[in-house]
């Protein structure tokens, strides 16, 4: 069993009480809501006659089913429309804060929790979304919950959690040009699977993840998920207390230098022992793209489809089913592969940093004729500073759309969709069938600037070509 | 609140073979434009029971009004909707059995008191041969003896054991139960740093 990781400490301080199921109650520092997830479970607390018994500890956006084009009110699409006049109700019924587009702060629950400061090192987070992972690039312990557990956070500020083995994760040496914190992600889940984390904390580090901003250790562990690990995280750095420095929730001054002194101490021991290790050389790690129907079947921009001959017995069946719904064929290179539409935004990769990186892509030329581009900031707070900057008109010089804050196309809850089989080359998170809205649109994940690149060539790209 | 104990689930099973099938899969992240869980039953698997045309496991005659659902490995991976195991529920299923669960789709079965048990390969391949070979047989998920029984035979079956324990005593709804910590949930809080103020 794993002792004295950053994973045991926040474990450790935030537990209630052991229950009879060996089960742990755990309190739950910030919860963060939204509009998909939440009705019902607002909609239990009033049949069991319970409050939220700490209103102050959970935060609201809405990001899923917002438009990208006008976020006017009220919203041409009904439901979308009911959702977010139900969230409203329950925020002023029980005293929540709602970052709505009023409030400047609204955007993607996962990039506007870190930009607010409301996600600090050493807390427990919950959500009722599975990208909550995210939040563990600051330290924290951060988990999708259900809305059942919605539920339960609301009345009780705590969760019924059984303990998580700890698996560290060592990625060494440094990355090579043109790869990014996405590719470190997809390469970490294609070797350990699709399902390899299932019962673990993912406590990602090396060398590769000391250099890496927050904003890229956010794309890491957003991604833990995808891999089956409920949560992943980076242990605290100086790194991490600068970014939160002078964060609207951030504590100041003098509170500020003691809380950094509590967040190093939650950092892992250097005499923590975990369940298990696997170590990654940064320097193998190449620009890399999916092929198939999960976040696990990608390979790098260099590399082919693989073949069902290569593979054992047991894969083949999936290698069929995914080129079957991809329509791509085995053996063939992965760059080449004409796109429709390319997407840049999500909970993974829609923060500044990730459209600088876009945009210096997009200076080299122009999105190809009969390619849809869209460029959908994290937040009201990262298209406000990417405005500032002048990436906005970058990206609508090389023929991009400059779009709203939301979730967009990443699910499609909203009116961004793909359309029939089209093939978007994407930033986002999940290439399940049908996740792009339509049944059978296709999704080639990769990093913004990948997908920067693709828009341009009308076809997957090796980027350290394109710059 | 949970007061309803499981200790078995028995009825006809339905095998739906697959890996990794996820929750978008499941339940299409458009029919989640709700704020109640009513309707999510009627679009379960919609889009892969459409791209099938009638062949879906779900849409076969033989399966119809199956209890128990029977999947390979990884199943419910992806995003954490509860709608998910809601549109299985609704659907008709209580209970499933399979390689592996993603971890929040088995916590969400368990906070609705679905039953998600897990057989070794051998087995899990002979179940499925037997219910589709014969699938009106009645099939047992036994919660309490820690088995699955079938015409295949009795396998041995793997539950995590405080979600066992959840299921027998009839505490699956974690909500009472939490509540019941009453003021040691306060006492927590204040013990953390970031709760005081620092």
């Amino acid at each position: 069993m794993s002792a004295n990781t950053l994973f045991d400490k926040v474990w450790d301080q935030h537990t209630v009480r052991e229950l009879p199921t060996g089960q742990t109650q755990l309190f739950i520092g910030t919860h963060l809501i939204h509009e998909v997830t939440s009705p019902q479970a607002f909609a239990m607390l009033r049949e069991l006659g319970l409050a939220v018994r700490f209103p102050e500890r959970t935060f609201a956006t809405v990001d899923h089913i917002i438009p990208t084009d006008s976020q006017i009110r009220p919203f041409a699409d009904e439901l979308a429309e009911a959702m977010m006049s139900e969230l409203e109700r329950n925020c002023r019924d029980y005293g929540i804060t709602f970052f709505d587009s009023a409030s400047g702060h609204q955007g993607v629950v996962h990039v506007i929790g870190p930009e607010l400061g409301l996600t600090q090192p050493g807390m427990t987070i919950a959500c009722g979304d599975s990208h909550t992972s995210t939040h563990g690039a600051f330290g924290a312990i951060a988990f999708g919950v259900g809305t059942s557990q919605v539920r339960d956070v609301l009345a009780t500020q705590t969760l019924a959690m059984a303990r998580l083995a700890v698996r560290r994760i060592e990625v060494s040496g440094k990355l090579g040009s043109g790869v990014h914190a996405k590719d470190v992600t997809l390469a970490i889940i294609r070797k350990l699977g699709v399902n390899g984390g299932v019962g673990f904390a993912y406590e990602y580090g090396g060398d590769v993840f000391d250099s890496l901003t927050l904003e890229e250790r956010m794309t890491v562990c957003n991604m833990a998920i995808e891999g089956g690990a409920r949560c992943g995280y980076v242990n605290p750095d100086e790194a991490t207390f600068e970014y939160l420095r002078g964060r609207l929730h951030a504590p100041e001054g003098d509170a500020f230098e003691r809380a950094v002194q509590g967040w190093r101490s939650v950092a892992s021991g250097a005499d923590a022992s975990y369940d298990d290790r696997v170590e990654f050389d940064g320097a193998e790690i190449a620009p890399s793209v999916t092929w198939g129907i999960n976040p696990g079947q990608n390979a790098g921009i260099g590399e082919c489809i693989p073949r069902a001959s290569e593979l054992p017995d047991s894969e083949r069946p999936q290698l069929e089913e995914a080129l079957e719904y991809m329509g791509l064929r085995q053996g063939d290179p992965i760059a080449g592969t004409p796109i429709d539409v390319a997407f840049i935004g999500s909970c993974t990769n829609g923060r500044l940093s990730d459209l600088r990186a876009a945009a210096r892509v997009a200076r080299t030329g122009q999105v190809q004729p009969g390619v849809r581009a869209l460029v959908v900031p994290g937040s009201q707070e990262v298209a406000r500073q990417a405005e500032a900057e002048g990436l906005d008109e970058t990206f609508r010089a090389a023929g991009f759309e400059w779009r709203e804050p939301g979730c967009s196309m990443c699910l499609a809850m909203n009116p961004d969709k793909l359309i029939g089989r089209e093939i978007c080359a994407s930033s986002s998170n999940r290439n399940f069938k049908g996740r792009q809205g339509s049944p059978t649109g296709r999704t080639l994940l990769m990093s913004p600037a990948m997908v920067a690149a693709a828009a341009i060539r009308g076809e997957v790209a090796d980027v350290r070509e394109v710059l | 609140m949970a007061e309803r104990t499981i200790e078995q689930v028995v009825g006809s099973a339905a095998v739906l073979r697959g890996d990794d099938i996820d929750t978008d899969r499941i339940i299409p992240a458009r029919f989640m434009k709700v704020v109640t869980f009513d309707t999510v039953g009627e679009h379960l698997f919609e889009d892969d029971r459409k791209a099938a045309k009638g062949d879906h496991a779900l849409d076969q005659e033989h399966y119809h009004g199956a209890r128990i659902l029977v999947v390979g490995r990884n199943f419910g991976c992806g995003s954490s909707r509860e709608h998910a195991p809601q549109a299985l529920m609704r659907f008709g299923f209580d209970a499933f059995v399979g390689d592996s669960f993603a971890e929040i789709f088995s916590g969400n079965c368990t906070a609705l008191g679905l039953p998600c048990v897990v057989l070794d390969e051998d087995d899990l391949a002979a179940l499925m041969d037997a219910v589709e070979l014969a699938p009106d047989q009645s099939v047992r998920v036994d919660v309490e003896a820690e088995t699955v029984t079938s015409r295949a035979g009795v396998a041995r079956a793997r539950i995590p054991a405080g979600t066992r324990q959840q299921l027998l005593e009839g505490t699956w709804d974690a909500t009472a139960v939490l509540l019941d910590a009453g003021d040691e949930i306060e006492a927590t809080a204040e013990r953390l740093a970031y709760v005081t103020g620092f």
